[in-house]
């Protein structure tokens, strides 16, 4: 069935009467928060089902996706600039994937949505309704879960996957600490607690993710069915 | 005068000068402004001048983009968002805050132009580009829109595709469509003209006389102005002691 699609903001141009036949769902939480073991999980799970699925993420487009990586290795780069440029990049995803994907009826599963990209810019003191406007082009999914992991275990995790703790992952553009360790801690800190207050807002699924893969992947098969037996109801009533 | 930046932690103001030139293509505004460059430089100010789509970092993906006709309306207006943003802080807002004159050949209005009369929302727009300052003058170099195609077409056989605003669906045919874009594009400055208090020049007079209304009105802005180095000169002699020095 075709739903109407809700933009949280002014809806983007020529696609402002967009209806969809798919679901968004998106998984937020930081870098090593298990996001992509859970989504790979899930995707199985939903094609096994007979659902088509799209993952998705962040930093992948075609348009602007080389640019941000050579950004980041240098260290010129303005803070706004980086802002406009992640804009840039999940505006092209959005349009040529999500859109298409939804419209063709497929689950969308968005590892990382606009929330990762303003925890991420207002920790760096960037202005929140500058943000909100900014993003207000992205429609509202289905669900959103976020995946609630203590910092210890992050770092615990980081360590395991990378052998060591990454530049940006850690804060160090934002002088928390010329320390890595410490800044890595305080920059957790503080994004945790604009995913925390965005999850009041934006209606979050809150997840503890210091459980077990297994545990973390049953509870948000939960939720998804909740949302997917939604639409098999009105499925059903619509053939009878 | 001076605007306030959101965010981002910026400066709110600046002691530089910021003169900008807007106007649709083929309007002569690169032509005054290079003029004032010079003009300024013979006097012995030192300028720094910048134009559209020139960030090292990201013109390449526009070109690219644009080559591939990759665009909508919302990645186009970001695009060069991000091509401006770089530019803006890594060279205007720095050379403005050190009290240089900052000269652009186009500045944040074009993409209200554009991006507007590409169907995106007036006050997105105008949210994405909140963190810019206000020009100290904006110059708007108005010519109807049969002028300004014919001095664009004069030695070119192509117009590119964004250039003619093919996307916008105007026209099949290019100079079709390149006339009607131009006129939206002339449409929005005329507006925005009101709104943001540009200083409209009669681009169809000749352009000796245009160049002397711009200088008369830099000029004007310029009399309470003093350079970076004249600046530390002073604050030198003062640290010295010799506090009635002054700089005539």
């Amino acid at each position: 069935m075709a739903t109407e699609v809700k933009f949280y903001g002014f809806p983007l141009p020529n696609f402002e009467l967009l209806k969809k036949q798919g679901k968004l769902i998106v998984i937020e939480g930081p870098d090593c928060s298990g996001r992509s073991t859970q989504i790979e999980l899930l995707k199985e799970w939903l094609e096994a089902s007979g659902y088509a699925v799209l993952n998705t993420g962040l930093k992948r487009s075609r348009l602007v996706g080389d640019v941000i990586e050579k950004a980041k290795k240098g260290n010129t780069l303005g803070k706004t600039t980086l802002s406009l440029l992640y804009c840039c990049d999940f505006a092209d995803q959005l349009e040529n994937q999500i859109i298409p994907a939804l419209s063709a009826g497929y689950i969308v599963l968005a590892d990382r949505y606009i929330f990762t990209l303003m925890a991420r810019d207002i920790v760096r003191g960037a202005d929140k309704e500058w943000l909100k406007k900014l993003l207000g082009f992205a429609i509202v999914p289905d669900l959103i879960i976020y995946l609630d992991v203590s910092i210890d275990i992050l770092l615990a995790r980081t360590f395991q996957k990378y052998g060591h703790l990454d530049y940006w992952e850690s804060g160090m553009d934002i002088q928390l600490s010329a320390d890595m360790f410490e800044s890595f801690k305080k920059y957790h800190f503080l994004l945790k607690r604009e995913y925390e207050e965005m999850a009041k807002e934006y209606n979050f699924v809150v997840i503890d993710g210091n459980q077990g893969v297994g545990i973390i992947q049953k509870r948000i098969r939960e939720e998804i069915l909740k949302i997917l037996q939604e639409e098999d109801k009105n499925e059903s009533t619509g053939t009878i | 005068m001076f605007k306030e930046i959101r965010g981002l932690g910026l400066t709110k103001t600046y002691e530089g000068r910021l003169f900008v030139v807007e106007g649709c293509d083929g309007s002569g505004k690169s032509t005054q402004i290079q003029l004032l460059k010079k003009w300024l430089e013979f006097l012995g100010y030192t300028v720094f001048f910048t134009e559209w789509n020139s960030s090292d970092l990201v013109k390449n993906a526009t070109k690219k983009a644009k080559k591939k006709n990759l665009l909508t309306p919302t990645t186009f207006s970001l695009l060069h968002a991000c091509d401006f943003a770089d530019r803006y802080e890594r060279l205007i807002l720095p050379h403005l805050r050190a009290g240089y004159i900052v000269l652009c050949d186009r500045y944040i209005y074009t993409a209200y132009a554009r991006d507007i009369a590409r169907g995106c929302n007036p006050e997105w727009v105008k949210t994405v580009y909140d963190f810019a300052v206000k020009p100290t003058v904006t110059f708007y170099f108005k010519v109807p829109v049969e002028i300004a195609i014919d001095r664009v077409l004069t030695g070119r056989t192509q117009i590119k595709y964004y250039e003619a605003g093919m996307d916008l669906g105007l026209s099949t045919d290019t100079i079709e469509s390149f006339k009607l874009y131009q006129s939206k594009i002339i449409q929005m400055y005329d507006i925005l003209a009101g709104q943001e208090g540009f200083i409209t020049i009669d681009g169809t007079l000749s352009i000796r006389q245009q160049q002397k209304m711009v200088r008369e009105i830099v000029q004007r802005y310029l009399h309470d102005y003093k350079p970076p180095a004249q600046r530390w000169i002073l604050s030198t002699f003062n640290r010295e002691g010799e506090t009635r020095w002054q700089l005539k």
